[in-house]
């Protein structure tokens, strides 16, 4: 006998077909518990699988439902998403959803993909020294091309918003999708049927549902705040001093003028109106050697990284950070200290002998850092982790009296060290001119010294390794390309092992 | 199981006759196991059969009313030993653990059970870990039924047969004189749907009662000449009466047309995603009614060649769908074929993949490809001649991260690894093994320590080639689960009796965390049924290990390099063990934090800890999270245009371990975290003396902020 392809069963359209794809400890278990609820209280018969392994709360898990009206028998059902074959997506996360295109879970015929657009970042993002955060905009994109629908919010804000979590929110934006044919309160019930946190759930759900039902289509990210000049206080004589400072800002080119503003704030707010004053003679002198043709992009960058560089973190800064008032009132916010309730905060100081000799004038703090017995003793004394409660008084006025230091701070051994480091820098930069984009490229590889104690060693390193590298190169067209290359390897990994491929790479052609 | 109730699933096993059970498959096996007059049920705990042991433990009553013994035993050697009870005794017994590396360690017990012979029914429920989702290397089960030659079932997918099996596995058993292993997979033990329950049975012989009437009988004995007869009994009686019984009751399934020239023959476990492709072809209907035939394997060994052939006649051309390799039935199949001089072609690896998962797509390829080489009329024109270009899928691979498993939020074993890292940055970087557990996420990055896992409880074991020592000493990692589970023998008895010279790190964080956080003999817990608070330090005393190091807190970083450092280079000789102790966080939480929400409820003093960071002073360069990597620990991106880099920033989830602070203070990083105790109803006094501080702060920082510019924006 020989069989003949039969028309489909047109009962087969009739199984929907969902996964979810979450981080593990994002209540995927719990919104694939409702879902089934929901399916099975309308009379479908719903089947859900999961793949959730260990215990731990941090990998990628995958949950599965399919469901159809259960009249006429029993469904066969999958117990595992095929590509091509998923009418719904959720993804508890961006990433999630750019995993999910990647598997094939979702397809232009046929897949509404609901995805939260915030990021739960994976540890290999976290651990570049620079920013290795991975490009949501490139999914939200694909998202775009592949789904049939795309739902996409931040889910998640919406949740901890209504004080509950993620699964919530999203189970609510399943039902405002409308691709489940159950009524709004079928949703809500299923809710109100598992045991904790119901009203929580049930705001986050109800948010979640309008956000979908609004169709926030790829929701635009809060909208980027008008850039206002800095609110400014303090007495007269200071304010009037600072109000000439920024007119000398404003005389600057445009695109200068506005780095240069938040560079001068954060050098006055390092040390003073005259260390303000020095950073715009600095930033003078590059901008006299500059170029309108080319946007000012050298002076932009100076602007920047003149500020930082002299922004160095000293032990006088970060005791003035840690006592200031509205820091305090910061924290109680973000601790949500409420009436009654009090707060002890700790901080976590370990200061090195390094740090003690620099505080020290130039002259003596010379001599001590090339003493080694001062610095084994030094390091004796002080170089102990040190707990520091600084809502305590004690501590606290420690470390206000070192904040105030500021007086003292242009007398120190490290200003002297800093100030011999930013003026060696910037007079290399300059001196690559007129080769321009060379001199702008280096000029940013100041953003690699950065850190403390080993981790600003190595920054300053791979800083001055850079900086060979363009001297390797100064006499080739594409130098300022290598060097931008080389920044960039230097900021892959910790150790510098990028920037070894690199270095060695340049050495062979040049 | 200290910090977790299982007293709502346990009413699923109290369900009568006619009532539906709702729910996954493993407490579907559960509740199978009571109806069907189980006697005693023992097993090692272990994804994903961790929740059938979960609620036997907490079913002690019900158990007690049935007269069922429940035992948690050390290992899945000592569980499949406790089948010894039924080699004698007409009493029916079960026990669980996961395929395949729970059957490697229960194989010696399994051999010899297979040999002796069983009288009463002995079935083992194995969670084959394969395939997606697997925490092990990707192997079968499979070949210890062959090796052995007890028998093998892999039901159809669905509660119904799931239950059915463990029915019909207790009777095969003792039709058969033979232990029976029944195969569930990963999804199948996951899996939710319903069946309808029957009353549970008490047995008709308890072990309780066996005792008053003890039998023994050396024909049992696996000695010589006995074993020779062992043998010849397996083939000559005790697998024709299996056989026997499979066919009479019909253990195997056929579906769909009773002609046709092809047909599909498969794994039981693979029933759905076949009748999925088929569906998505247009060759089954919704309810599974197939267009092609399918001889469907729910007793996968042995394989009964006159059934098989019996589903073959007529048919040209058959394909085999079976997952994982070897290729055992296909194998074993294609030789029936031979030896019946049959002239039927059959296809399966080639068609189908030899390696790997059977997803939806592999499944839906290769059965397309199987029907149009063999049945092209069947296939839709669409799937004979596809005109149509597929979209192809933008390619994210270079943007989408890995996200492999790691340690929770505020874990133990975090700071234990930080630890390690600052130690190997003083040592240089040292030959360091793993066990299994969750420490072994410490071979990811950030940490990168480890470089080998040989088996649970093999951590020390593993490093024996090295225990003569050398410039630098090798160290190695054990759990507190794997120490109990076999690790004081192989591994530290292995050491003292070697006079090993390496250093051990036993992970103790007072459970059997990976695999839901079950009790150990050393948990600290009291738990109704089980002994526990027994230290492991007293236990290596017993061994002879005189060098051992208690660290009770393992979230202080810089202690913990140093003991580290110490057993690197003491010149005492004979192994050197440090127990680095502390609690399970997400156990902890478990426990604590609904305590604490009570007492604040309660108006009692309650301090909360949260770790923050100052982000002016971090300066981006996240080497916190390179001894670190929690989850709570992230990165945040400043509006601020002077700044390049995301700095570490701290969010919600935070639950104030204080690893954070440590390693800012034992690597010496950076000046900006900060932990914030918010004192919840603190005491009048209390309450006096902030006031009086926060004033004379306050006072502080208005003083100077009156004589400087204040900018407005974060500070």
């Amino acid at each position: 006998m020989t069989l003949h392809s039969a028309p489909m069963d047109p009962n087969l359209s009739q199984i929907i077909k969902l996964a979810v794809l979450a981080v593990g400890g994002q209540g995927g278990g719990v919104l694939t518990g409702w879902i089934e609820e929901v399916a099975r209280a309308h009379g479908y018969a719903a089947q859900a699988t999961s793949v959730a392994g260990v215990s731990q709360r941090t990998g990628a898990t995958v949950y599965y439902v399919e469901m159809a009206p259960a009249s006429g028998g029993v469904p066969i059902f999958s117990l595992m998403p095929a590509a091509g074959d998923v009418d719904i997506m959720i993804a508890a996360e961006m990433m999630e959803a750019g995993r999910a295109i990647m598997r094939g879970f979702v397809t232009p015929d046929r897949t509404t993909l609901i995805a939260s657009t915030h990021r739960a970042l994976a540890v290999s993002e976290k651990m570049e020294p620079g920013n290795g955060i991975a490009n949501s905009d490139e999914v939200m994109a694909a998202a775009g091309l592949m789904a049939k629908r795309f739902i996409a919010a931040d889910f998640e804000t919406l949740a901890v918003q209504n004080g509950s979590v993620i699964s919530a929110a999203l189970f609510g934006a399943l039902a405002g999708s409308g691709v489940l044919p159950f009524p709004k309160a079928g949703f809500e019930a299923a809710i109100a049927k598992g045991g904790k946190g119901i009203e929580g759930s049930l705001r986050a759900f109800g948010a979640a549902y309008a956000a979908a039902r609004g169709e926030a289509v790829a929701a635009p990210k809060a909208v980027a705040k008008p850039s206002v000049a800095p609110s400014v206080q303090g007495p007269s004589r200071l304010l009037a001093d600072w109000t000439r400072l920024i007119a000398r800002v404003q005389a600057m080119p445009e695109p200068v003028a506005q780095m240069a503003q938040a560079g001068l704030r954060k050098v006055v707010d390092f040390q003073d109106l005259a260390y303000g004053a020095a950073y715009l003679a600095r930033l003078d002198g590059v901008l006299l050697r500059d170029d309108a043709a080319r946007g000012f992009a050298l002076s932009v960058a100076a602007a920047k990284y003149i500020a930082n560089a002299m922004c160095y973190d000293d032990v006088i800064r970060v005791a003035d950070l840690k006592t200031r008032g509205p820091r305090f009132a910061r924290i109680a916010k973000e601790m949500r200290v409420k009436d009654g309730n009090l707060l002890h905060l700790t901080e976590f100081m370990h200061p090195r002998a390094e740090e003690i000799a620099g505080m020290l004038p130039v002259r003596w703090g010379q001599r001590v850092q090339a003493s080694a017995t001062w610095m084994a003793r030094l390091e004796r004394w002080f170089s102990k982790g040190r707990h520091v409660r600084t809502d305590g008084l004690v501590s606290y006025v420690t470390l206000y009296l070192l904040g105030g230091m500021r007086f003292w701070r242009l007398r120190t051994l490290r200003h002297a060290q800093e100030v011999a480091h930013l003026e060696a820098w910037l007079s290399t930069a300059l001196a690559y001119l007129p080769r321009y984009d060379l001199a702008v490229e280096v000029i940013k590889c100041r953003r690699l010294v950065k850190g403390y104690s080993d981790t600003h060693a190595r920054g300053l390193s791979k800083f001055d390794r850079v900086l060979e590298g363009a001297a390797l190169l100064a006499n080739r067209d594409d130098a300022p390309d290598w060097v931008r290359r080389l920044r960039e390897a230097a900021l892959k990994d910790e150790e510098g092992k990028v920037l070894d491929g690199a270095m060695a790479t340049i050495r062979s052609f040049a | 199981m200290a910090e977790r109730s299982f007293k709502a699933e346990v009413e699923h096993l109290r369900l009568g006759a006619g009532d539906t059970f709702t729910g996954e498959g493993i407490l579907a096996i559960t509740k199978a196991l009571l109806e069907n007059g189980v006697g005693y049920v023992g097993g090692y705990q272990g994804a994903p059969i961790s929740h059938l042991m979960d609620v036997l433990a907490d079913a002690e009553e019900l158990l007690g009313e049935l007269g069922v013994r429940f035992e948690a035993n050390a290992n899945e050697a000592a569980a499949a030993a406790m089948l010894a009870a039924s080699v004698h005794y007409p009493i029916r017994g079960a026990v669980t653990f996961k395929g395949s590396v729970g059957v490697n360690v229960a194989s010696d017990a399994l051999a010899n059970l297979a040999s002796s012979g069983v009288n009463g029914g002995a079935l083992i429920i194995v969670g084959e870990d394969y395939g997606e989702g697997s925490s092990i290397m990707q192997e079968r089960s499979h070949a210890f039924a062959m090796k052995s030659q007890f028998w093998l079932l892999d039901p159809r997918p669905n509660l119904t047969s799931i239950t059915k099996a463990v029915a019909d596995g207790f009777a095969l058993s003792e039709a058969s004189n033979s232990p029976v292993m029944l195969m569930v997979r990963i999804r199948s033990c996951h899996v939710t749907g319903s069946f309808t329950t029957k009353d549970n049975v008490r047995p008709p012989l308890s072990v309780r009662e066996a005792l008053s009437a003890p039998q023994s009988d050396f024909a049992r004995v696996v000695l010589p000449p006995m074993s020779y007869i062992h043998e010849q009994d397996k083939i000559k009686n005790r697998w024709p009466a299996a056989e026997k019984f499979i066919v009479e009751n019909q253990l195997n399934e056929v579906f769909g047309p009773k002609s046709a020239l092809v047909g599909l023959v498969l794994q039981g476990g693979m029933y759905n995603g076949v009748i999925r492709a088929l569906q998505r072809l247009g060759l089954a209907d919704i309810y599974g009614a197939s267009q092609v035939p399918l001889y469907v394997l729910n007793v996968t060994y042995p394989l009964v060649s006159s059934e098989f052939l019996e589903f073959c006649a007529g048919k040209e051309q058959i394909l085999v769908i079976e997952e994982g390799q070897p290729e055992f039935i296909e194998q074993q199949l294609t030789t029936y074929l031979y030896r019946a001089g049959s002239q039927v072609k059959l296809h399966g690896k080639g068609i189908l993949p030899m390696a790997g998962e059977y997803t939806g797509q592999v499944m839906l390829d290769g059965i397309t490809d199987f029907l149009r080489k063999s049945a092209p009329d069947l296939l839709p024109s669409l799937v004979r001649a596809p005109n149509q270009d597929r979209l192809k899928v933008p390619d994210l691979s270079k943007t989408v991260p890995i996200r492999p498993p790691g340690f929770c939020t505020g874990c133990p074993e975090r700071p234990i690894f930080a630890a390690m890292k600052l130690a190997q940055k003083q040592t240089g970087k040292l030959q360091i093994t793993a066990d299994i557990g969750c420490h072994l996420f410490g071979s990811l990055p950030p940490f990168e320590i480890g470089g080998a896992t040989m088996g649970y409880g093999l951590g020390p074991a593993a490093n024996a080639a090295f225990d003569g020592g050398g410039e630098r000493r090798a160290i190695s990692i054990i759990g507190d689960g794997g120490f109990w589970h076999n690790g004081l023998s192989s591994s530290f008895g292995n050491m003292a009796f070697n006079k090993s010279d390496s250093v051990a790190v036993i992970v103790d964080n007072y459970y059997s965390a990976a695999t839901g956080g079950q009790d150990v003999l050393s948990s600290r817990a009291v738990n109704a049924t089980k002994k526990t608070q027994h230290p492991i330090s007293k236990a290596l005393k017993g061994v002879g290990i005189d060098w051992v190091r208690q660290v009770n807190r393992t979230y202080d970083v810089g202690h913990m390099r140093d003991v580290l450092i110490e057993a690197l280079t003491t010149k005492e000789a004979g192994p050197k063990v440090i127990i680095a102790s502390s609690e399970c966080m997400l156990n902890k939480q478990r426990r604590e934090k609904p305590l604490a929400a009570a007492a604040i409820k309660e108006g009692r003093r309650v301090e909360a800890p949260r770790f923050g960071v100052d982000e002016d002073i971090c300066t981006g360069d996240h080497a916190c999270i390179r001894l670190s990597g929690c989850p709570s620990l992230g990165l945040k991106t400043l509006d601020d245009p002077l700044r390049d880099d995301p700095v570490a920033s701290i969010d919600q989830s935070c639950v104030g371990c204080g690893n954070c602070g440590e390693v800012a203070d034992a690597a010496v990083l950076c000046p900006s975290f900060y932990r914030a105790d918010v004192v919840h109803n603190p005491s009048a006094f209390e309450r006096r003396w902030a006031g009086v501080r926060t004033r004379v702060i306050g006072w502080l920082q208005s003083r100077r902020a009156a004589r400087r510019l204040v900018f407005g924006g974060a500070v």
